[in-house]
């Protein structure tokens, strides 16, 4: 092997020429001629019948070319849209258009093509729909009993599944030496991507085929779906992901909007195209995490945890989208965390309302489980009057019990939880930072230290164990006659560099240079069939199968050149773009030669087939399990309730690092978002299931100033699940850093009283704690 | 119905026949094809469609196009010149101050202006400058660097901030933008 010389180097990104011109192309940035616009109308309530759709003013209007209706779509498509079902639990039929009914604010009753946007809108608003509104199911502890009513008619007390892990822990909970015993809201959030979400259907008659153009991290699977859908062959219908503004798990999903827009097409024969407005994706696109948490964990006095038992209610909204269950068993598989806690039992009530469904968001599943998990840790070292590093410390899996099976599900391969805690509390300074609380407090000013430290589950996925169907990436890598290498993975990068971090291999691996290696991806024409980019995924699996098939590619090279060098196959080597024969130095040829050779070469016709070029699929053995602690200390302003950000310090462990600046985007913006479940963001419904924060006016994703900067360290503990010895890295920071920051604010409430508070911890609510407990004679 | 509109844009004037009611960005994008400027959002939170209007940073989602007839318009796609990138793209290059790369233009359009105003800016006052501009990919670490690095640069003589250098149009009918 060549010695590595871009693989571990800060490599600015390709992509980034394209995007910093405005020379990229997002789904909305395209048009064909002859294109039609086509706009939803939705449902204004949250559970009722319909009773009359009477579409005559709006298809009388000039510039209207059709009005789609549930009965039409129902009629010529597939079938409700597809959903996983884990262990055969119920799936919740839901159509493109509804039919006869809705169930949530923003659902589709009708939809609109016209010649230009601002027509296909104003006819939207002159379809008329009559309702008759039916019993609104919001709250989860209610619904969870049937009330006020069924979302699903046949669902009783609208709990569609229920998921147990774990063993039985009944023994373990007489008697203990201390009991912890809790309820925690982990509040529902919208992912909320810049780029909403858009589709393009270019229907082409005369070949009965599709293109479809789309906002999707999957464009296989998309195909997948929407072929069985809609009808048209998967042969013939080629999904497109051009560039895509950021995902988050939202763009995982095959939704109604993608189906009409094909079916629209294919009726009109118009390429027709379908943009989001963000009032639209605060309703119509998934929301995420929305769980209620009634836990108990028992311990013994020095701190160490001998039981956990815990029982979720998972808010899947009004449908199950297509992952639905598949997130609060990601909860369930992680949810002792990186705590070697012998008895140990999960259990998802997944509940239906009346709201938008939900599904993955950044951490799907594994953020709720650290969440609780660490607030439990807190809530134990506040019992024992333990520092709670020292309780965690003191339940740390220990580096000689891997591979560790964690009780409820997993096989962790690898772990050093320790190191990365002790690098954390050192570049932190935690013992002074105690200090200077504890001086602060005499001082009247009230600074928190807060924790997490985690391990997390992703690089989906193993092809057996807990998951519903085969796991694994492909890439096809071709070396071209002139030497230049293409690459077309099947993963679909949208935002996570791997233009880059794939080429620096490639070019590390070849010894050539990176300007001479290309990376596509998103084109189910170009690539073969890949899962997608997500659950962490890209680099740990796509990476994988990236070095299968350079190393095919390299086995064929080595062949060619043993041929042109006549000597034995087993004697070349190939070091620095250059294969050589083994003793005999003078013999040699280049990387760029021997990729004509393969070509053009005549003389080879007999012996080797022409060309230079592997496809390769990679299916892990095991999901990664990259961890790390997580340190941050705060500073509350009692008078107002405003938080200031001292110090947040994350030492995380994503195995090898191709590229450090990549790594250290995706954990900068992975924190963002933990902290802003932890401060800012809330979706709230109101009791008809009207989405009261339903635009960015009302819902705070936040801004450069709300945020604080970030201290980033590593560990680097190796894993042999994948060739390239990485883990993903994308989800890690969200997953850690929600409970740093209530941890932290608790933690500066200390003096105050203030135990316990539910997210997101805005100054009002920090402010009307202190005010409630300084009234409570504190 | 429609009214006729003119724009210099990135130093070429445009003339349309439009909807009174057709939004600036609307008008950039559907119209002229100009794509790089992006749109976020319906409530003028985002930020992504920054522009600059006759120097100042505007969000064209909240201006008709037919409103600054007449106007000298600054887009994403004006800002390199001779293909050679101006500071502050560069800088979001060098120090990784995107990801998706969707709020990118606008913010960097809003960075024209923020350095325009302030060269030397702190850390505080550049979050302070772009808190109109939502990104949700970076946490705005890189972003902060990135514009240090454009301030840096462009302190060292690099590169004027290119201003339109087209012919002005006859600023008839100008209403004021909201």
């Amino acid at each position: 092997m060549a010695a590595p010389t871009y693989v571990g180097s800060r490599i600015k990104r390709r992509e980034d020429p394209r995007l910093v011109t405005g020379n990229a192309s997002y789904t909305d940035d395209m048009s064909f001629t002859g294109t039609v616009f086509l706009h939803m109308v939705r449902s204004p309530y949250a559970h009722a019948n319909i009773t009359r759709i009477d579409t005559s003013a709006a298809a009388k209007m000039t510039g209207v070319l059709a009005i789609l209706t549930g009965e039409e779509l129902q009629k010529n498509l597939a079938g409700p849209l597809p959903a996983v079902s884990i262990g055969g639990h119920p799936l919740t039929a839901r159509y493109a258009i509804a039919v006869g009914r809705v169930r949530y604010v923003g659902e589709i009753v009708a939809a609109v093509v016209a010649d230009s946007r601002y027509t296909a809108r104003d006819a939207a608003e002159m379809v008329e729909v009559e309702y008759s509104e039916l019993p609104v199911v919001i709250d989860m502890d209610k619904a969870a009993k049937g009330e006020p009513g069924l979302v699903h008619d046949e669902i009783p007390n609208n709990i569609v599944a229920e998921l147990n892990f774990g063993n039985d822990v009944t023994d373990a909970f007489k008697e203990p030496e201390v009991l912890i015993e809790g309820r925690i809201v982990n509040q529902r959030l919208i992912p909320n991507p810049m780029e909403n979400r858009v589709a393009l259907a270019h229907y082409r008659p005369g070949e009965e085929s599709l293109t479809l153009y789309m906002t999707t991290q999957n464009p296989h699977i998309a195909r997948t779906l929407i072929s069985g859908m809609v009808g048209i062959p998967e042969h013939k219908l080629r999904v497109i992901a051009p560039e895509v503004g950021g995902g988050f798990g939202a763009k995982i999903q095959t939704y109604p909007e993608e189906i009409i827009a094909c079916y629209a097409s294919k009726k009109l024969g118009h390429p027709v195209k379908w943009t989001e407005t963000r009032s639209e994706s605060f309703m119509a696109t998934i929301h995420g995490r929305d769980n209620i948490d009634y836990f108990r964990i028992a311990a013994k006095k020095d701190g160490t945890i001998t039981a956990m038992d815990c029982t979720i209610y998972a808010n899947m909204g009004a449908y199950l989208q297509l992952l639905g269950t598949t997130i609060p068993l990601l909860r369930g598989v992680i949810s002792t965390g990186p705590y070697a806690i012998p008895a140990a039992h999960f259990k998802a009530l997944c509940v239906l309302t009346n709201t938008s469904p939900t599904d993955a968001y950044r951490g799907a599943g594994r953020p709720e489980a650290t969440y609780m998990l660490e607030r439990a840790m807190n809530m134990l070292a506040d019992k024992l009057n333990m520092d709670p590093m020292e309780v965690r410390r003191k339940n740390f899996i220990q580096p000689d019990q891997f591979p560790y099976f964690n009780i409820v599900a997993l096989n962790y391969d690898t772990g050093e939880y320790e190191v990365a805690m002790d690098k954390a509390l050192e570049i932190f300074g935690y013992a002074e930072m105690r200090k200077l609380q504890e001086e602060g407090r005499k001082q009247g000013r009230y600074i928190g230290i807060g924790q997490s430290t985690y391990v997390e589950v992703c690089g989906l996925g193993p092809g057996s164990g807990m998951t519903t169907q085969r796991g694994y990436d492909c890439a096809v890598v071709r070396a071209e006659l002139t030497g230049k290498v293409t690459v077309f993975t099947g993963v679909s990068p949208h935002g996570q560099g791997q233009e880059t971090t794939f080429a620096q291999v490639v070019a590390d691996e070849f010894g050539i240079p990176i300007e001479d290696v290309i990376i596509k991806h998103g084109d189910t024409e170009m690539t073969p069939y890949g899962m997608g980019t997500y659950g962490s995924r890209g680099t740990a699996v796509g990476g994988g199968a990236l070095m299968l098939a350079v190393d095919t590619v390299k086995e064929k090279a080595k062949k060619i050149a043993a041929f042109q060098l006549e000597a034995n196959e087993e004697d070349i080597i190939f070091e620095e773009g250059k294969f050589s024969v083994k003793g005999s130095p003078g013999k040699s040829l280049g990387w760029a030669e021997v990729c004509l050779k393969a070509y053009i070469d005549p003389k080879m016709a007999p012996v080797i087939e022409p060309g230079l070029e592997a496809t390769r699929y990679f299916e892990p053995g095991n999901f990664v399990y990259p961890f790390g602690t997580h340190l941050c200390a705060l500073e509350v302003d009692p008078t107002t309730g405003e938080i200031t950000f001292l110090k947040y310090v994350a030492v995380d462990d994503c195995g090898r690092q191709l590229n450090p600046m990549i790594v250290e985007g995706q954990l900068h913006g992975g924190i963002a978002q933990g902290i802003a479940q932890a401060i800012y963001e809330e979706a709230v419904y109101d009791t008809q299931g009207q989405l009261i924060s339903g635009t960015l006016m009302d819902y705070t994703v936040p801004t450069a100033s709300e945020l604080p900067s970030y201290t980033l360290d590593h560990t680097v503990t190796p894993t042999k699940v994948n060739p390239l010895g990485v883990k993903g890295i994308g989800e890690a920071g969200t997953i850690a850093s929600t409970p740093v920051i209530v941890n932290a604010v608790l933690d500066a409430l200390k003096p105050f009283g203030v135990t316990d508070m539910m997210m997101p911890l805005r100054p009002e609510k920090i402010w009307k704690a202190i005010q409630a407990h300084s009234q409570n004679g504190h | 119905m429609k009214r006729t509109v003119k724009l210099s844009i990135n130093g070429t004037t445009y003339e349309r026949e439009v909807e009174p009611r057709t939004l600036l960005v609307h008008f950039l994008r559907d119209e002229l094809g100009l794509t790089g400027t992006h749109i976020g959002c319906d409530t003028s939170q985002c930020g992504a469609c920054t522009v600059l209007v006759n120097g100042q940073s505007l969000k064209s989602c909240t201006a008709f196009a037919v409103q600054l007839n007449g106007s000298d318009v600054q887009t994403i796609e004006g800002l390199a010149k001779g293909g050679e990138l101006h500071p502050i793209q560069q800088g979001f290059w060098e120090e990784h101050g995107l990801q998706c790369g969707y709020c990118t233009p606008g913010m960097i359009m809003q960075t024209v202006q923020l350095l325009n105003r302030n060269p030397n800016p702190s850390e505080t006052e550049i979050r302070k400058g772009i808190e109109g501009n939502l990104c949700r990919c970076t946490g705005y670490q890189n972003i902060v660097k990135a514009v240090q690095w454009a301030a840096k640069h462009q302190a060292d003589g690099a590169k004027e901030i290119p201003q339109g250098d087209a012919v002005k149009v006859d600023p008839a009918e100008i209403a004021p933008v909201p």
